[in-house]
């Protein structure tokens, strides 16, 4: 049972870490059509100013280094879409994309040529996080439950945000009808600013857990995990906010059923078999789980 | 309220206005007529700033607007209900209206213009929790026409409210114009619906290919059969099946 119970929380907090990156990917492509090839940089960057603040800064704890790889990503996000984005707004969506592209490869070589990070780096993480508590017979590490209760959280507060407040609503709106959007006077930037801050919260949010499990930053620490956020945003149709959440679960469900039943010879291609499956899915529903045959089916009448 | 000056719009090659001037007084009903591609949505979008305009100037309330963001034009009190509604199919009735007021501080106000609407409009107080999606076409065009009251409008230009509607709503919908005018808001509409728009309407504008081929009373055009058969083709209406 403590053992079902382990695995159930292991899928719920990769799975967690899966879904806040396909959401935060998800909510910029459905607000600006924008695939966001460079969303692997938030986490490299989040990483990175942990780092430095660790190195130059030496605080006595690690605990004050979260709120600070949450504020760099979310920052960075918001950089991004000032500097890189923004211009190419309303230019055709393979502009975008290109630009995603680019974007990527210069904060990845800035950490590498500039930084002059060949290799991972060991950043401390605080020591509890670590730890294991015991309920009953059930050995849990605190990180994994810490993990699939701030996933829970995030989302529960994002959906109030869509749900209840005037810019969550605009952003709904936005993703199928921006310009109807700019008719009741709010503003376009402001909706866009609004997805990227979003966006951004929740790569650091990631990246802090990511941070927290691997003890190290190098700069191609993003493009894994945003890689199997992509799979996930895929399988649960792309640009659907509920399918980036569970899609991204059910990618974190597979990898550790996968682990499982594997034998142990073939245990090291378990990634093959996960996206086997994920593929397996997409040709049953090319859509995605969630995803709408229509995704902008909002110009007739 | 309203001065257009020599106003065009181009898309690449094709030029959908060309050199047009225009002007909507402060109370007026004007109606802005002219067959399918006449350009009068092209014209619309670039008051409003959702099209750029290759040239040309457009006033509101002696402000230059020509050049500025949709929002902002918004907020100095023009507003457009597009073609087609544009509801928000997936919020409520209810988010749908609250969007409209997006730009307003004044939550008492806000309520108070909320119940305006749903006087006005029972269905939508029937439907307000609903998805906007699931109301018929005549709702929608309620849903469309109250959302953009909801911003406090001072201009409000109208593009095509009749389109896809049962006589009796365009009825409807008309005679809420007319309503509207009297409380204080000044209306530019865009119509197919020849006859009724006219009926309505103060005065009246025809556009053709782009260019403004008429511009005067109302009465004027409605009296004369020949002017009718000129400009709006059979002298019954443009597009006399459109409503049924
Ligand atoms: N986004 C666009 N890109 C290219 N051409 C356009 C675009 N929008 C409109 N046009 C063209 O501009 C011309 C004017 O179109 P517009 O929609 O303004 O006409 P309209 O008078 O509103 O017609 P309708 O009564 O059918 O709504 C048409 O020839 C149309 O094909
Ligand atoms: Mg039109």
């Amino acid at each position: 049972m403590d053992y079902v119970i382990q695995q159930v929380l292991n899928a719920a907090s990769i799975g967690g870490e899966y879904a806040l990156l396909a959401l935060g990917l998800a909510i910029v492509f459905s607000v600006m059509g924008l695939v966001n090839f460079a969303h692997g940089e938030l986490i490299t960057i989040s990483g990175f100013t942990m780092y430095a603040i660790f190195i130059f800064a030496a605080p006595t704890s690690a605990w004050g280094l979260l709120p600070v790889g949450i504020i760099a990503a979310i920052a960075a996000a918001v950089v991004f879409e000032r500097v890189a984005f923004r211009p190419v707004r309303n230019a055709p969506a393979t502009t975008g994309l290109l630009t995603a592209f680019g974007l990527s490869i210069v904060v990845k070589n800035f950490f590498v040529s500039v930084v002059g990070a060949t290799r991972p780096r060991a950043v401390p993480t605080p020591d509890w996080l670590s730890s294991h508590i015991e309920i009953g017979a059930v050995h849990i590490q605190t990180l994994q439950l810490l993990e699939a209760a701030v996933t829970a959280v995030a989302l529960m507060a994002l959906l109030a945000l869509l749900r209840g407040t005037n810019i969550g609503l605009a952003m709904r709106a936005a993703a199928k009808d921006f310009n109807t959007v700019r008719l009741m006077g709010i503003r376009a930037n402001q909706v866009v600013l609004a997805a990227f801050v979003i966006s951004g919260l929740l790569a650091g949010l990631a990246a802090v857990f990511i941070m927290a499990r691997r003890g190290a930053v190098d700069p191609f620490m993003g493009f894994t995990p945003v890689l199997k956020a992509f799979v996930a945003a895929v399988l649960g149709g792309f640009g659907s906010l509920g399918g980036a959440v569970v899609g991204g679960l059910a990618l974190g469900a597979a990898e550790v059923l996968f682990q499982i039943i594997l034998p142990e010879s073939i245990a090291g291609y378990r990634d093959a078999f996960v996206f086997l499956f994920v593929g397996g899915v997409l040709i049953l529903r090319p859509q995605g789980l969630f995803g709408r045959k229509h995704q902008f089916g909002d110009k007739e009448g | 309220m309203l001065v257009i000056d020599q106003l065009s719009v181009s898309y690449g090659a094709i030029k959908a206005v060309r050199e047009v001037s225009l002007r909507v007084e402060k109370g007026e009903i004007v109606a802005l007529l002219g067959p399918n591609g006449a350009g009068k949505t092209s014209l619309i979008s670039a008051i409003i700033g959702l099209v750029p305009a290759s040239g040309g100037r457009v006033v509101l309330d002696g402000v230059d607007i020509t050049r500025r963001r949709t929002e902002d034009i918004v907020r100095l009190g023009a507003t457009v209900t597009p073609e087609g509604r544009h509801i928000f199919a997936d919020l409520s009735v209810g988010q749908n209206l609250r969007l409209g007021a997006a730009t307003r501080r004044d939550r008492d106000g806000i309520a108070a213009d909320t119940e305006r609407m749903l006087a006005m409009f029972p269905i939508l107080r029937e439907r307000f929790a609903s998805r906007a999606q699931t109301l018929s076409g005549g709702e929608q065009q309620q849903l469309a026409i109250a959302r953009s009251m909801m911003s406090r409008p001072k201009l409000l230009m109208l593009d095509e409210p009749s389109l896809g509607l049962a006589p009796k709503l365009v009825e409807q919908i008309f005679g809420l114009i007319t309503e509207l005018r009297t409380q204080g808001l000044t209306l530019l509409v865009v119509e197919q619906n020849a006859y009724d728009a006219l009926a309505m309407a103060d005065r009246a504008y025809i556009m053709n290919s782009g260019r403004l081929q008429f511009s005067g009373r109302s009465e004027e055009l409605l009296a004369s059969d020949d002017l009718m058969e000129l400009y709006l083709g059979t002298g019954t209406g443009v597009h006399a099946g459109a409503a049924s």
